[in-house]
């Protein structure tokens, strides 16, 4: 039961992943990126992860995606955008490292002697909960530098779009 | 039963090839940025399973640093790519070769 929802899961990512790169209308791609954001939610949920689903869904799902679409609406693209002219030189580039992952995984038995199995979580205890007494104890300080980060992405993002910064002045 | 931690990786590589081939060959801006999401999201599943399989909510704490990182990145692309829109009306990534030689 468990491998058949983890089938479905990863069945359904890679094929949205795979469709992202594509799709040639970026308004498609942005949908199937959409689709797959829902799924690596219901991943999480299987790896008891109940918070971060939440949080995938209200902030990528939610926020981010609703940006690229409000973007790519505002700049009413041409479709006709066909793949980058160096596509020879990236399938050359990525097929040694295709090959590297593939050599990987050929040496690992899978399942047989993982020495990390799935260890049952003590599940009365909220994920919630435990996510934040961890971040607010041990992890404070880069909580922190995470809102310096926001805070300098949001002024830049203001200074870069705005029009006639410039000009304005004066 | 339960699903070994290496089909996870093996997931997360997948999608994260993916995305590497995306940002190589769309031509696209707004495809390209699509393509780095689709590399952090790979990045994120990892954490979560080691996280699970190794009993450390640090993965966890990690993957909401991710998306911090994530959204802030997201805001400063498209803000530049609305910018470059602004100056020679277009979002095809060969109509800006300015240094390039």
């Amino acid at each position: 039961m468990a491998q058949l929802v983890f089938g479905y899961f990863a069945g359904v990512i890679a094929v949205a992943a795979v469709l992202v790169v594509a799709l040639r209308n970026p308004v498609y791609s942005v949908l199937s990126l959409l689709v797959m954001f829902f799924h690596v939610a219901g991943l999480y949920i299987t790896l008891h992860a109940e918070f971060l689903a939440a949080v995938q869904i209200i902030v990528y799902a939610g926020a981010i995606l609703v940006l690229y679409l409000f973007v790519l609406m505002l700049l009413n693209s041409k479709q006709d955008d066909r793949y980058h002219r160096q596509w020879q030189m990236a399938v050359i580039l990525c097929c040694p490292l295709f090959l590297e992952l593939m050599v990987l995984f050929a040496g690992v038995d899978p399942g047989a002697t993982d020495p990390l199995a799935a260890a049952p979580m003590n599940s009365g205890e909220d994920n919630t909960r435990a996510i934040g007494l961890t971040l607010f104890s041990t992890y404070l300080f880069p909580f922190e530098v995470a809102s310096l980060i926001l805070l300098v992405a949001m002024i830049g993002a203001i200074m870069l779009a705005k029009r006639d910064i410039g000009r304005q002045g004066a | 039963m339960t699903i070994p931690l290496s089909y996870y990786v093996i997931l997360s590589a997948v999608v994260f090839l993916t995305g590497v081939v995306g940002v190589l060959i769309r031509r696209n801006i707004i495809a390209i940025l699509l393509s780095v999401e689709l590399m952090l999201n790979a990045t994120n599943i990892n954490f979560v399973a080691f996280s699970r399989y190794l009993e450390d909510l640090g993965g966890q704490v990690f993957v909401f640093f991710a998306l911090t990182v994530a959204a802030a990145e997201v805001a400063v692309g498209l803000a530049i790519i609305i910018a470059l829109h602004r100056s020679k009306e277009s979002i095809n990534i060969e109509d800006f070769k300015l240094l390039k030689w």
